[in-house]
């Protein structure tokens, strides 16, 4: 079986392909609408925004989340801000802009008609949040301030002091709740998805275990729209959240859903850094501090004087030297990279010399501590919890850490993946960052796809298609309900010696170091047999005290790790095959003065993989990739 | 890190499920080292329970940044630790010394059900939300963003209370167990800004009718909320909800006074 990976990008002049797309689709009549119905799993901006939308068109919606409440999905998290090419400050930007910035920034591994959609929607999804009552910065005038982000030189990023996730997941939770009460969105917090149901080749529901009876749930529905996040927990410390899974994306790979670009992780340059080995997650430094920020590092190595002791000109301020253009704001993985080989050379600061500054002296000198307190009190306040040191006093220690994923479920331009009816919003799918995401985007994606992109694409899904009347009586749901009933009595009956939190905390050790900031193939090739030892032992020795039957958080995370051993091995073995040099991905048999060089000819294409059963390697599928209005260029921020 | 910790001795909350009796567990927590969160401890005797076969704790955590709210301890009798406009998630075990003893419990509160151990069920605050928590704007329907003008301090106000995470360390601290700063910070953000101004009077009547209905205690004025939130809201929303409430009762009362004959 091969995979159909027409993209269904419309033709035409760029800037009007959304909107002829738009007029071309079919579309469901008001009163139809509510013949239909929806799950949507997981409640972040993708979630969130698109069960509010679909229900205010009228299809009935049925939405899931992992936690308590679906408030806390790691959306709220997201600190600095949300592009949008408004061009409030009349300084140059435009729609065209945000586009071009983006394809640029992604390193020319993302479709050019998806990219551009979403810079068009971009001032759309400030417009309503304010009208949802989010409380964005203002300036004395009352209208809405902005700042800058990385891969940039205008200033479009909205934001609320550093807690921009929180505020729009809040706006978009709102929405839900508005269509809650309004009868439209059924909720089923506490439920995680366990597997997709495909009948007669189309997504008719999943299978949710209520993690607090532990009973295994059959839903059905007309479509499923899967937006539960990333999988950057796979390296076991990143910056997401404990419960950030990739069950639902990975059970969806199993049942035909193609993943695209696997290996394309974001690595994020200022993050606290690693303090030992019991640390569980760890904490970002949201990108926005590198508007004001300094990084540097001594430019003697093994230089142990304290930071204010060493004078300005002793001081290697690298990111300023090298990108002069860009300076402190030069692209995440570029950024991350410099950090490294500066630690590689022997400069890095602090106990672990794996860390360089962020130095906010000079913006303290100008502007004074309350304007920086201001802008980023929280920020501050959160890395003092976490150091022990004053950041106002003494220059910040960052090192770079695992933020994002830019692969993902493949989806055309529709978000819809290569089974039927399963449509992946935010950052589950692969879309529109191409090898390196921009900073302030991932908001701006995961709105898009919520507010505006799905409630345009599912009806012409929901008008094209016949639909059979299919219930969870049907024979589908039984037998994944079986197979899920056999995959939790597998987990459970192993009864080894090890938690589940042992093997995660292993396999991170792994991709990090093999898959992680820089990776060449006989590394990768050690990952890949590392990793398939790990699930051996895995499956050998963990153990799972207490049933299924109440909340048992043990079998929970160990059915995710399982998982993640499977997933890093696709990611690793995506990182070997594609054998060039593109954003994120850095393959150093593939550099020039340690850049990224990409070769065009033979990897100008998304990479999407398809599931052939856990011990048969998985067959590739190519997306080729054009571009008509970027020229492939050398990215270059100097 | 062969550096040698420290030793916590932990008495914890257990509790199978809300019909199972609950009782004290005494642990030790050792090799704790200075730069660990106090869930950091928590998991590593996690995984010591799991090696001896024996049931974890359960407890809730996610961001570990204090932003999403899930996590919730009462930690010697106070909710989220003994520091001020902390969660629990970032507490961190340098402000103890060798041999401490801690005492975990879970948030109670009547409208908390007890789920297991230091898990409990806050989904009342999402009904409180569903009652009336928004401005009803369909997608599509916004005028440009900067057409609506909003002071610079009106916007901070707004925001200082939206900055609620929901985590229900008011409640969990309050002696008649209120959610009246966690409401509040609701109808104060919206109440500071021109948009939703429609809805200002239906939106406090049901929020705050949905309150009393989920079975939380009225205010009892001794400001423990304000003190133990780990944002930081200000009681002084509580006094906005109320005269915003009073306000809506007295206008519903006069229209239905005034009304009858129209139509």
């Amino acid at each position: 079986m091969s995979f159909n990976l027409d993209s269904k990008s419309p033709d035409g002049p760029i800037q009007d392909r959304w909107k002829k797309h738009k007029f071309d689709m079919k579309l469901v009549n008001p009163a139809n609408k509510r013949k239909f119905s929806v799950i949507v799993v997981g409640t972040g901006l993708g979630g969130a925004s698109a069960a509010a939308s679909l229900s205010e068109l009228g299809y009935q919606v049925k939405a899931f989340c992992i936690h308590d409440s679906p408030r806390r999905a790691h959306s709220i998290a997201a600190q600095g801000g949300i592009n949008a090419a408004k061009n409030y400050q009349n300084d140059g930007d435009s729609v065209y802009r945000l586009f071009y910035d983006t394809v640029k920034g992604g390193d020319f591994r993302s479709r050019e008609s998806n990219v551009h959609r979403l810079a068009e929607v971009s001032t759309a999804i400030i417009d309503h949040s304010v009208a949802m009552g989010v409380p964005f910065a203002r300036e004395y005038g009352g209208t809405l301030a902005n700042r800058s982000f990385g891969g940039a030189q205008v200033s479009r990023t909205f934001y609320a002091r550093g807690q921009t996730g929180q505020q729009l997941l809040l706006g978009a939770y709102a929405a839900m709740m508005k269509q809650v009460s309004a009868g439209g969105v059924e909720l089923f917090a506490r439920r995680e998805m366990l597997d997709l149901v495909v009948v007669d080749g189309k997504a008719r529901g999943i299978i949710a275990r209520n993690l607090i009876t532990g009973e295994l749930e059959s839903h059905a529905a007309d479509a499923v729209i899967v937006a539960t996040g990333g999988y950057g927990h796979v390296y076991y410390l990143s910056t997401n959240a404990m419960n950030s899974n990739a069950t639902a994306i990975w059970r969806c790979y199993k049942r035909g859903a193609g993943f695209a670009n696997p290996c394309f992780t974001q690595i994020h340059p200022t993050c606290i850094p690693v303090s030992g080995d019991h640390q569980s997650k760890l904490t970002l430094m949201s990108e926005s501090l590198r508007n004001d920020g300094r990084v540097w590092v001594p430019k003697k190595s093994g230089d142990n004087r304290k930071p204010s002791e060493i004078p300005d000109d002793e001081r290697d301020y690298y990111l300023e030297r090298i990108y002069p253009s860009f300076g402190n704001l030069a692209p995440r993985d570029v950024a991350s990279r410099q950090a490294k080989y500066r630690c590689d050379e022997g400069k890095g600061v602090g106990p672990s010399k794996r860390a360089v500054y962020l130095d906010f002296r000079d913006v303290i000198k100008r502007d004074g501590e309350d304007k920086v307190r201001e802008k980023y009190g929280n920020l501050f306040q959160m890395y003092q919890k976490i150091t022990g040191e004053n950041p106002y006093k003494t220059p910040m220690r960052i090192y770079p850490a695992v933020h994002y994923t830019m692969g993902g479920l493949w989806v055309d331009y529709n978000l819809m993946s290569t089974v039927p009816g399963l449509h992946v919003l935010g950052e589950a799918n692969f879309s529109d960052h191409g090898a390196n995401r921009l900073g302030a985007s991932a908001l701006m994606q995961g709105l898009a796809d919520g507010y505006f992109v799905i409630p345009a694409t599912l009806g012409n899904y929901f008008a094209s298609n016949k639909f059979e009347k299919v219930g969870t009586d049907h024979a589908a749901f039984a037998a994944a309900r079986g197979e899920q009933e056999g995959m939790i009595n597998k987990l459970l009956s192993v009864k080894g010696k090890k938690s589940a939190l042992e093997f995660h905390r292993e396999l991170g050790h792994i991709m990090w170091e093999y898959c992680g900031m820089s990776r060449n193939a006989e590394g990768l090739k050690k990952a890949i047999g590392l990793i398939q030892k790990l699930r051996a032992d895995f499956w050998k020795d963990v153990n799972i005290p207490g049933d299924s039957k109440d909340l048992n958080q043990e079998l929970e995370n160990a059915g995710r790790v399982a998982d993640y051993i499977e997933l890093g091995e696709l990611m690793c073995l995506d990182a070997l095959e594609r054998d060039e040099s593109c954003g994120g991905h850095f393959r150093e048999e593939h550099q020039i003065d340690g850049e990224c060089k990409r070769d065009d000819e033979n990897f100008c294409h998304v990479a999407v993989w398809e599931s052939k059963g856990v011990d048969t390697k998985p067959a590739r599928h190519k997306e080729e990739l054009e571009f008509e209005n970027v020229h492939l260029a050398v990215r270059s921020y100097k | 890190m062969s550096e040698q910790g420290m030793k916590i001795k932990l008495k914890i909350w257990r509790q199978k499920s809300c019909h199972a009796k609950g009782h004290f567990e005494d642990f030790e927590a050792e090799n704790v080292l200075a730069d660990m969160s106090f869930l950091e401890m928590l998991d590593e005797l996690n995984v010591r329970l799991v090696r001896a076969g024996k049931e974890p704790i359960a407890f809730e955590s996610d961001c570990r940044e204090g932003i999403c709210g899930a996590c919730n301890m009462v930690i010697d009798g106070q909710p989220h630790g003994p520091e001020k406009g902390t969660t629990t998630c970032q507490l961190f075990m340098r402000r103890y010394k060798d041999g401490d003893a801690i005492v975990v419990e879970p948030f109670r509160a009547k409208a908390f059900p007890m789920i297991k151990d230091l898990v409990v069920d806050r989904s009342a605050f999402d009904r409180i939300q569903i009652a009336g928590g928004y401005n009803s704007v369909r997608v599509g329907n916004a005028q440009d963003a900067n057409a609506i003008l909003v002071k610079k301090d009106d916007a901070d106000k707004a925001f200082d209370a939206a900055t609620c995470i929901g985590c229900g360390a008011c409640v969990a601290v309050c002696k008649n167990a209120s959610a009246s700063l966690f409401v509040a910070a609701k109808i104060s953000h919206l109440v500071h800004l021109p948009q939703g101004r429609e809805e200002r009077e239906s939106r406090v009547i049901r929020m705050v009718d949905q309150m009393n209905e989920e079975g939380f205690g009225a205010c009892s004025n001794t400001r423990s909320c304000e003190s133990t939130c780990p944002k930081e809201i200000k009681i002084e929303n509580i006094k906005i909800m109320n005269s915003e409430y009073l306000r809506a009762k007295a206008l519903e009362r006069e229209k239905s006074a005034s009304g009858g004959g129209d139509g």
